[in-house]
């Protein structure tokens, strides 16, 4: 089982801020093509994946990133802090 | 080194002097504090910060650590706020404390790129006419380049 969590616009296209599912996902990129085919609010969400960035249990990470043991994934917007 | 993320309001004053005041043999001491303002519309009412509550004080916390070892730091502090802000509120502070001027500025220079761009926020503006999504800018990613 693995938390997938997502962030700002994200989470409001997809419409929870965190999901609890089952994957047996390799990389973040084949997590992704699985949320896709779920339904359209994820293909939406997901149509362009250069405006998301991505953490794997916590750390900033990139797309063809191994999840290997992950136990959280967030998706999120290029940040803006400061 | 403290690296505070809360939604209440800090008092930069009350801050910034006691940071200076628990250095020893430190010559210079930066401060920078950022501030919400208004939307290029001009209508903002309020702003929303979200943030990755795990993750947030972990980023901070290796972002404050590389400035330490870097510029050979005294010291580093960062303050930052999510929540719902109002404008002309303190969003969030950094200083840095050196034994010289240059290795202050520049490191409070790099707390400062890193956290427009890897901290794991973002901003909202509510207006009268709806809400929309702080977009990142380009030249924020390009900052890091030059570290």
């Amino acid at each position: 089982m693995m938390d997938v969590l997502y962030f700002a616009w994200v989470r409001e296209r997809i419409g929870v801020p965190k999901e609890r599912i089952e994957t047996g996902a390799a990389t973040v990129a084949d997590l992704v093509e699985e949320l896709k085919a779920r339904e359209e609010r994820y293909e939406v969400a997901f149509s362009d994946l250069s405006a998301l960035r991505v953490a794997v249990d916590q750390e900033l990470s990139d797309f063809d990133a191994p999840l290997d043991g992950a136990r959280e994934v967030a998706f999120f917007p290029p940040m803006t802090g400061g | 080194m403290r690296v505070v993320v809360q939604d209440a309001p800090f008092d930069f004053g009350r801050e910034a002097e006691s940071f200076a005041k628990a250095q020893t043999n430190m010559g210079a001491v930066v401060t920078f504090t950022g501030i919400v303002r208004d939307s290029a519309k001009g209508d903002m009412a309020v702003m929303e910060i979200e943030h990755y509550p795990g993750m947030t004080q972990k980023a901070l916390e290796k972002i404050a650590s590389e400035a330490m070892e870097r510029w050979e730091l005294g010291d580093a502090l960062v303050i930052h706020r999510y929540g719902r802000l109002h404008r002309d509120e303190m969003i969030m502070m950094v200083a840095t404390a050196a034994r010289h001027r240059v290795a202050a500025f520049e490191a409070a220079e790099f707390l400062m790129d890193y956290l427009k761009s890897r901290a794991p926020f973002w901003k909202k503006e509510i207006g009268a006419d709806g809400a929309d999504w702080v977009a990142a800018r380009e030249e924020d990613d390009d900052a890091l380049s030059r570290w």
